[in-house]
């Protein structure tokens, strides 16, 4: 092999051009098929160019010239073309009236032939027109198919050089040590080909854009509050959040009530006291839920307030954490959670919920903190639209315009608590409580869901998902471009 | 959200002028209601009966529908009549209606007793009349659609307040309000032809799609209510039907309104919607005729109670909280627009304002109500935003700081992360698990949706199996993980069930993965600062050991517990084929750890 490339390198030195491959590999001494190994190797690497051709004429042309004028013996021509060029070659020769087997050998019959084959072949390989009959009558010859008559003729490449460096395709320790990295070089990448699968973990695509929130609200202050509690007393889902007993919240079909453990055992009773006031007789300015103290808030054992849930908010722990905020000298604070909520419409549900809670904040505050808050999340374009929600007064939902749907969607939920619900838990009269919900944590990372055509939040959520769209799901850039605030 | 669905054109009609869609849409954004929908009568009924679309050619003639979304608390956006009412007000085109009752002798009054038996099922009845109304076929529909749209939200489908409406020329009162053995009760009700015994009747509506819904509120009581006229015509037997002797007719000039309840401040609430709406087509525009309901005891009470409520409310607070500076007349200008008549105090206190509220606003509980409604009249969106000055640091909580410091580590070990659900059977929580269910561990759903869900999970292994059996054709090895909360029963706690924070990993392939687990389990609990011990010795502290486990959800001698301080922390090992049978997970080994981390950080 070695040897075989050097001398084609050598004679391309003192030569223009190797014209026939075949009559080179017989001057070596060689068969064809190991010469063009060769030779598609420096030509893969540039060396030499390599242009193939019909190298030497059709078997029956071949056999022609292979009979010289004073004729060969039939097993001295075999020998010299090969039995298979031998065999189809005679045939037509003597087909075409160019030569005479005998007995004593062959014999031409004429000194001039005008091999049609030839030219038919060069005419196909250079894409000129050639009539159906002959393609027809090559091809039943399988002269096409076959190709076995190709050659090559050869000149310098671009890279042409008279000794070749070794071509590897890895740099490993054992080149290194050997210290021979300069005389090598390196095949080419096929940059075309994909790379091999990375066996790898990952994170989940909607903690990936929890992170980023929980980052966004770290910037703005927020001290995140403990939500690991997922049964609740109705007292602190609903009561203490000023949701009257009859309201359609509390329906069994929107709630999930527990058969174990049914009830809560342990309120802080006196403030139990102050929100049952404020139920049923008003007071803190208010009119109650009942104008005419006839609404009777329940709470005996086994009655509404004591009742356990699932809870249906995150809600439930920002009026925990305001009342424990209420027993204590008041300091301002900002809270934020995101965490599971349940509800019988939606199972398992992720809830993003966040508050203010300082002296004399106001609603230009509220939507002031919003601005400030979807502009990090890239959402620039809002308003506000007059709502109702029991435990906030005023409401106001959050509108974003969404660029793709081309019109003006609801993305979260805002107000101010309302002061019966703050009143009785002892915090100060002119402290206000701003806060906000945001309903589309999940879908924000829509793009991605689009991406992999989910258009349901259970395709990557439960245990239903794909875990190929867990792995090939992108980083979550969310936060990224820092807003330019100005309210 | 209560929606109500309004013709477009008479509502253009009622509100003196024509919109645009998208201006109609502004103009509900600003007043804080929502144009949710554009439809037609036949697309509705289409959308019912799931009809192609193209079914039925859309003539042009087809009247336009709005479906409007309201406030929940707004009763008297239910109807067109209340809000063109309330957008004619906003838009200052119309002043606010003086809603008042007609001077009558107390000869004339009609009246209706209340029998002390009442108390045993549905205790109060309010009533009114309204004298010369004026019906077409729109404002009849919009009556009884008004109706069906209270039973349905404030009146909490009927079980609160049930309204009642009679034409008042075919009965007689006094009437009588009474509880009365079902078996004691016949009459022909509404859409009947035969006479019918009010318990049979029950049974009869059985089968009626509309009603049977309603049934269970009396069905089980001993007496049904029941109104009766002089000639004991029966007018009603609440909250389930009326009688059809009474009914509603597009001639009937004088109705009567009878609303029974066991909430009385919801039933004056529905009385004064019903007539402050359609008081206004009566021949005295906005005036109703009083009834007198008297009780057993002699005492009496005149319905409806039309008075406006009055509030003091300091301007320096609405103002504030809004956070615009605003003078009095601007307040009271912009308040006019929600229907609020102010006036300046009755204490005589400059910095104080009398709030009037009109019987249509039963929304208004307090100041800050009427700061929202400021708030609304000046436009949410005009109000300047401004930054709090509230100053505070950011900061985690530790658990769930610790939990994602966790999460990454897993994932850097090559596991894929998984979120499932916290809800799962109680098979899924023990016997698909081999584990005996003693009552004293899981929290169970007392209404839950379906069995899929109908407890909170206890441990994290039932969702990683069913994730891996999602993803049976994915390459092996599948290694996946999960850090979340179970939940217990746990006497302790106030509420009476406590979350415990959990890492779970689990390896499947076509050999068990031990080794590959046991490998995570060493390499987190040394990231957490507590390496191994080896030594067998089982004493120090500050390390972990393993001790074979006896789990029924693993595989006997091929699972062990990760001893912290003497407590185990965590078990791992391979997973028992049964288990992996029950999850359709069979015949694929997989291995399997699941971790406190709460008590490790």
């Amino acid at each position: 092999m070695a040897r075989t490339e050097e001398a084609v390198l050598e004679f391309l030195h003192s030569n223009e051009e190797i014209p026939d491959s075949h009559q080179f590999a017989t001057s070596l001494g060689l068969l064809h098929g190991e010469l063009e190994n060769v030779i598609k190797s420096l030509h893969g690497f540039q060396l030499v160019v390599a242009q193939a051709y019909v190298s030497s004429g059709s078997p029956e042309a071949q056999l022609f010239f292979g009979v010289p004028p004073e004729g060969i013996s039939t097993d001295e021509l075999k020998r010299k073309l090969g039995d298979g060029i031998f065999k189809i070659g005679s045939a037509q020769a003597r087909k075409n009236g160019w030569i005479d087997i005998g007995k004593q050998g062959v014999t031409r019959k004429t000194e001039h032939i005008e091999d049609r084959v030839k030219d038919l072949l060069n005419k196909i390989k250079n894409g000129e027109a050639v009539s159906d009959g002959d393609v027809a009558d090559v091809k039943k010859r399988k002269l096409i198919d076959r190709q076995i008559w190709k050659g090559y003729s050869l000149t310098k490449g671009p890279k042409y050089t008279i000794k070749r460096k070794r071509v590897v395709t890895d740099l490993t320790r054992e080149i290194l040590l050997r210290g021979d990295w300069k005389d090598l070089e390196f095949k080419e990448y096929n940059l075309n080909a994909g790379a091999r699968p990375l066996e790898y973990g990952c994170d989940h695509p909607l903690l990936k854009v929890r992170e980023q929130f929980q980052n966004i609200f770290l910037q703005m202050g927020f001290a995140e509050m403990p939500t690991n509690k997922f049964v609740e007393s109705s007292f602190w889902n609903f009561d203490a959040l000023f949701q009257p007993q009859q309201h359609p919240a509390r329906d069994s079909h929107d709630t999930f009530f527990l058969r174990a453990p049914s009830t809560t055992r342990q309120l802080p009773e006196d403030y139990v006291e102050k929100v049952k006031c404020v139920h049923e007789s008003g007071g803190f300015g208010s009119k109650g839920c009942a104008i005419l103290h006839l609404y009777i808030w329940v709470r005996l054992e086994e009655a509404e307030a004591n009742k356990n849930v699932l809870r249906t908010h995150t809600t439930a722990v920002s009026s925990r954490m305001l009342y424990l905020l209420a027993q204590d000298s008041f300091t301002p604070k900002k809270y934020f959670s995101i965490d599971r909520v349940f509800r019988n419409e939606a199972v398992d549900r992720t809830h993003l919920a966040s508050l203010i809670c300082d002296r004399g904040l106001t609603l230009g505050d509220l939507k002031g903190v919003l601005r400030s808050f979807f502009a990090r999340l890239g959402i620039s374009k809002l308003r506000f639209k007059p709502a109702y929600n029991p435990y906030t007064e005023p409401s106001m939902e959050i509108f974003s315009y969404h660029e793709g749907l081309k019109k003006w969607v609801e993305i979260g939920n805002s107000g101010m608590f309302r002061p019966e619900m703050l009143l009785p838990m002892g915090l100060p009269e002119d402290v206000s409580v701003i806060a906000w919900i945001f309903l589309g944590f999940l879908l924000l990372n829509r793009p991605t869901m689009i991406l992999y055509g989910i258009d349901n939040i259970r395709d990557l959520f439960g245990h239903k998902v794909d875990l190929n769209l867990i792995k090939e799901n992108p980083i979550c850039r969310l936060g990224m471009d820092y807003p330019k605030i100005s309210p | 959200m209560p929606t109500v669905g309004v013709g477009r054109d008479l509502l253009f009609q009622a509100l003196g002028k024509s919109y645009t869609q998208e201006e109609f849409d502004e103009l509900c954004f600003e007043y804080g209601i929502e144009l949710d929908d554009v439809t037609t009568e036949k697309a509705i009924i289409r959308k019912e009966k799931h009809l192609e679309e193209d079914a039925e050619p859309d003539g042009d003639d087809e009247e336009v529908i709005y479906k409007i979304e309201v406030p929940a608390n707004r009763s008297d956006l239910l109807c067109l009549e209340g809000i063109a009412r309330s957008l004619r007000i906003f838009t200052g085109a119309e002043e606010t209606p003086k809603y008042k009752l007609s001077d009558i002798s107390s000869k004339s009054i009609v009246t209706m007793h209340v029998k002390p038996e009442t108390e045993l099922i549905r205790p109060y009845v309010v009533c009114a009349v309204l004298r010369g109304v004026k019906f077409d076929l729109a404002r009849y529909n919009s009556f009884i659609d008004l109706q069906d749209k209270l039973h349905e939200n404030i009146c909490r489908k009927r079980t609160l307040v049930a309204i009642g409406t009679h034409d008042l020329d075919t009965i007689e009162g006094p009437f009588t309000y009474e509880a009365l053995q079902p078996s004691q009760i016949n009459f022909v009700p509404l859409k009947e032809s035969k006479s019918f015994r009010a318990d049979e009747l029950m049974q009869h509506y059985k089968s009626d799609k509309k009603l049977k819904k309603f049934l269970n509120i009396i069905e089980d009581s001993p007496v049904y209510p029941v109104i009766y006229d002089i000639n004991r015509t029966v007018l009603s037997l609440p909250p389930i039907i009326n009688g059809a002797h009474s009914a509603i007719t597009l001639k009937t000039k004088n109705v009567f309104i009878e609303c029974t309840a066991t909430d009385i401040t919801k039933a004056k609430i529905v009385l004064n919607t019903m007539v402050t709406m359609f008081s206004e087509y009566c021949e005295r525009k906005f005036e109703v005729e009083p009834v007198k309901v008297v009780y057993a005891n002699g005492s009496s009470q005149i319905y409806p109670d039309l008075s406006d409520y009055t509030l003091e409310v300091p301007l320096s607070y609405i103002t504030s909280q809004v956070g615009i500076k605003m003078e009095a007349n601007e307040v009271i200008s912009f308040l006019k627009k929600m229907q609020l008549n102010v006036k300046q105090s009755n204490s005589g206190d400059e910095n104080s304002i009398t709030v009037s509220v009109p019987p249509t606003r039963s929304d208004i509980l307090h100041a800050c109500d009427v700061m929202e409604d400021l708030s609304i009249a000046y436009g949410f969106n005009k109000i300047p935003e401004t930054i709090p000055a509230t100053r505070t640091e950011g900061k985690r909580q530790p658990l769930n700081l610790f939990s994602d410091l966790i999460r990454l580590q897993v994932a850097m070990a090559g596991y894929k992360e998984v979120l499932t659900w916290v809800l799962c059977s109680c098979e899924e929580n023990f016997s698909m698990l081999n584990r005996k269910d003693d009552g004293k561990t899981s929290v169970i759903i007392e209404n839950p949706r379906s069995s899929e869900f109908e407890a909170v999970r206890t441990t994290l292994m039932p969702g990683l199996l069913k994730s891996v059996k999602h993803n049976m054709d994915h390459p092996r090895p599948i290694k996946i993980f999960e850090v979340g909360d179970v939940v217990f029963l746990d006497e302790e706690q106030d509420v009476g069930a406590s979350n415990n924070r959990r890492l779970a990993a689990l390896y499947c392939s076509n050999n068990s993965g031990y080794e590959d687990i046991h490998g995570l389990v060493e390499r987190i609990m040394k990231i957490i600062g507590i390496p191994v011990d080896l030594t067998g010795e089982k004493k120090k502290d500050d390390h972990y050991y393993l001790q074979p486990s006896h789990k029924p959800e693993f595989l006997e001698g091929r699972q062990c517990d990760i001893i912290v301080n003497g407590r185990a922390v965590g078990t791992f090992g391979i997973v028992h084929p049964e288990v992996l049978e029950k999850f359709g997970v069979y015949p694929n080994p997989c291995s399997f750890v699941e971790m406190d981390i709460q008590c490790l950080i």
